[in-house]
């Protein structure tokens, strides 16, 4: 595990990416870990073509978490919110490129879940019922 | 028991060889450190082995078979609430009813006292420092009867506010507060706070979870109406918990759950209860766990009481001293840093490194400490923070434990690049 605190690492910690608000979001989604209180929030601006023009992310939490979500963002923008969708553990894991230990998994998860959720309610309101 | 007394009271190297787990190595190598006493306590090998001798030797059903083996386990489970009785200094064996653990314990008095004594207007106090175990059972209640409940306040150190006590006390009807915090370690006074409430009419809870284990505890002395505590922190086994109650309370309480053996006679319509203690204890008891608990408490009273709370407060002092050095490379410590008024626990945070990053890279030096809010969210909220890292220390821990606690920091500030 210690060879998981890379420079890179604690510079995405130390200096997250696109961090902070939208003016104007087209969707929002935001959840916490209860267990360790993480908490995360992920705005994004979604262009006619439905793909990520801008994105923010915000919160507290571990390096792992918000490492784990600093990259995982800024590989996001330019993205369609249906290939966010299909995003999963593994997409995250290589995205980090070092080995996260199972006790640790729901951190570097945390951003992931919540790009996803903002990606679902950005479909939806671009197609309403 | 005399032998394990003279073997523990030597010295610190024997009461180690008494906990198989301490000789262990992680799956890096590295000797377990085991810091996290207050989530759990590890179990001595007097403890492990009468779960076995239990099981191999007399395991039967109790209060009931006729037959040599039930007889022996009856008696060995009735002894070891006796030892918990004389662990306390309760006036009676019949005022400790077994429970699964502290939170049982509450929520039996919550239920069974609060259902039949509360009503609306009515007031519940607590503390802002309590685990969610002695303030969510108050909250169900308080809504179930309509009673108010409130706050003691406390400080930025995590000690109770008193002053105000006397106005939060009008229209109470029970107090429930910890003896020691578990995310702080703070000590409290419960012994004024009993004899403030007592003199207007209401009741105490104490959650001794985090006390029974590290401070020697009268009941008697306290005058506490009801007292909690969980095996599994104390060198017991988990699943094994009390209540102490006094038999005035216990005798006017309706029982809480229902069943075999905490009956005296039952037809279609009706039922009449058991006397104390067997009234509270719906069903077949654990057996097992109760009866190791007993060998725990019998190794906690030959070890003294008074022997492991000045081995615990040097062991703090020795700790406050060499943390420290840390504090000017950013480590800040909560909670009173007087080893006088803490007991067992010490909660930091390390500069800008998260305490679940501090949990991990401890870890892989063997070192076991608690990351996160510990169970008390509103205290966290209060004092304006995420996660403290926890570590918290028992009879089995020493200097050598606290110096590499300090040379797992120091590995972390490396490895954060800390200045």
């Amino acid at each position: 595990m210690d060879d998981f605190y890379r420079d890179f690492i604690l510079d995405h910690y130390r200096n997250p990416r696109n961090f902070g608000h939208l003016t104007e979001p087209d969707a929002v989604a935001e959840d916490r870990n209860p267990l360790c209180g993480d908490e995360m929030r992920v705005e994004l601006e979604v262009d006619e073509a439905g793909k990520v023009s801008d994105i923010r992310f915000s919160g507290k939490g571990c390096a792992i978490s918000q490492a784990s979500a600093s990259m995982l963002i800024e590989s996001a923008k330019g993205k369609s919110l249906e290939s966010i969708l299909a995003l999963n553990e593994e997409s995250v894991l290589e995205n980090v490129g070092i080995d996260i230990s199972p006790t640790r998994m729901k951190c570097a998860m945390l951003g992931l879940g919540v790009l996803k959720s903002a990606a679902l309610a950005g479909i939806a309101k671009a197609s309403p019922e | 028991m005399s032998g394990t007394a003279s073997a523990v009271v030597d010295g610190e190297r024997n009461v180690r060889a008494d906990f198989p787990i301490l000789g262990a190595r992680t799956s890096r190598g590295k000797p377990l450190i085991y810091l996290d006493s207050a989530a759990t306590s590890q179990k001595p090998l007097v403890v492990i082995d009468a779960l076995d001798r239990y099981y191999r030797e007399y395991n039967a059903n109790i209060h009931r078979g006729v037959y040599e083996i039930a007889a022996r386990a009856t008696d060995a489970f009735e002894e070891a609430r006796a030892k918990v009785a004389r662990f306390l200094n309760a006036g009676e064996a019949a005022e400790l009813i077994w429970t699964r653990n502290a939170t049982e314990a509450i929520n039996l008095v919550a239920w069974s006292w609060g259902g039949a004594n509360l009503h609306p207007g009515d007031v519940i106090l607590v503390s802002e420092l309590e685990h969610h175990s002695n303030l969510v059972p108050w909250q169900l209640l308080a809504e179930r009867t309509g009673a108010e409940l409130r706050f003691i306040p406390v400080d930025d150190l995590g000690e109770l506010q008193l002053d105000r006590l006397d106005t939060l006390l009008e229209r109470c009807k029970i107090v429930a507060v910890a003896h020691v915090s578990n995310t702080l370690g703070t000590i409290l006074p419960v012994a004024e706070i009993v004899a403030r409430a007592h003199a207007v009419g209401a009741i105490v809870l104490i959650d001794g979870a985090q006390a029974a284990p590290h401070l020697p505890v009268d009941v008697r002395a306290l005058d506490a109406d009801f007292y909690v505590l969980s095996a599994h922190k104390m060198l017991g086994p988990t699943g094994i918990g009390v209540l102490y109650g006094k038999r005035a309370l216990l005798e006017a309480m309706p029982p809480f759950l229902a069943g075999g053996d905490m009956i005296r006679s039952v037809s279609y319509e009706r039922s009449s209860f058991n006397e104390l203690p067997w009234k509270f204890e719906a069903g077949t008891s654990n057996i097992a766990d109760a009866i190791a608990f007993g060998s725990a408490i019998d190794y906690l009273a030959a070890y003294g009481m008074e022997h492991l709370r000045t081995h615990e407060r040097t062991l703090l002092a020795y700790a406050f001293e060499r943390l420290a050095a840390l504090e000017k490379r950013g480590l800040t410590i909560y909670g009173p840093h007087d080893p006088d008024r803490s007991s067992g626990v010490i909660s930091m945070n390390f500069a800008d490194i998260h305490a679940h990053d501090l949990a991990s890279i401890l870890d892989t030096e063997g070192i076991c400490i608690r990351a996160g809010h510990h169970c008390t969210m509103p205290l966290m909220g209060r004092l304006d923070l995420a996660a403290t890292a926890r570590a918290s220390f028992y009879l089995y821990n020493d200097r050598s434990d606290v110096d590499a606690l300090v040379a797992g920091l120091e590995k972390a500030a490396a490895i954060f690049r800390l200045s």
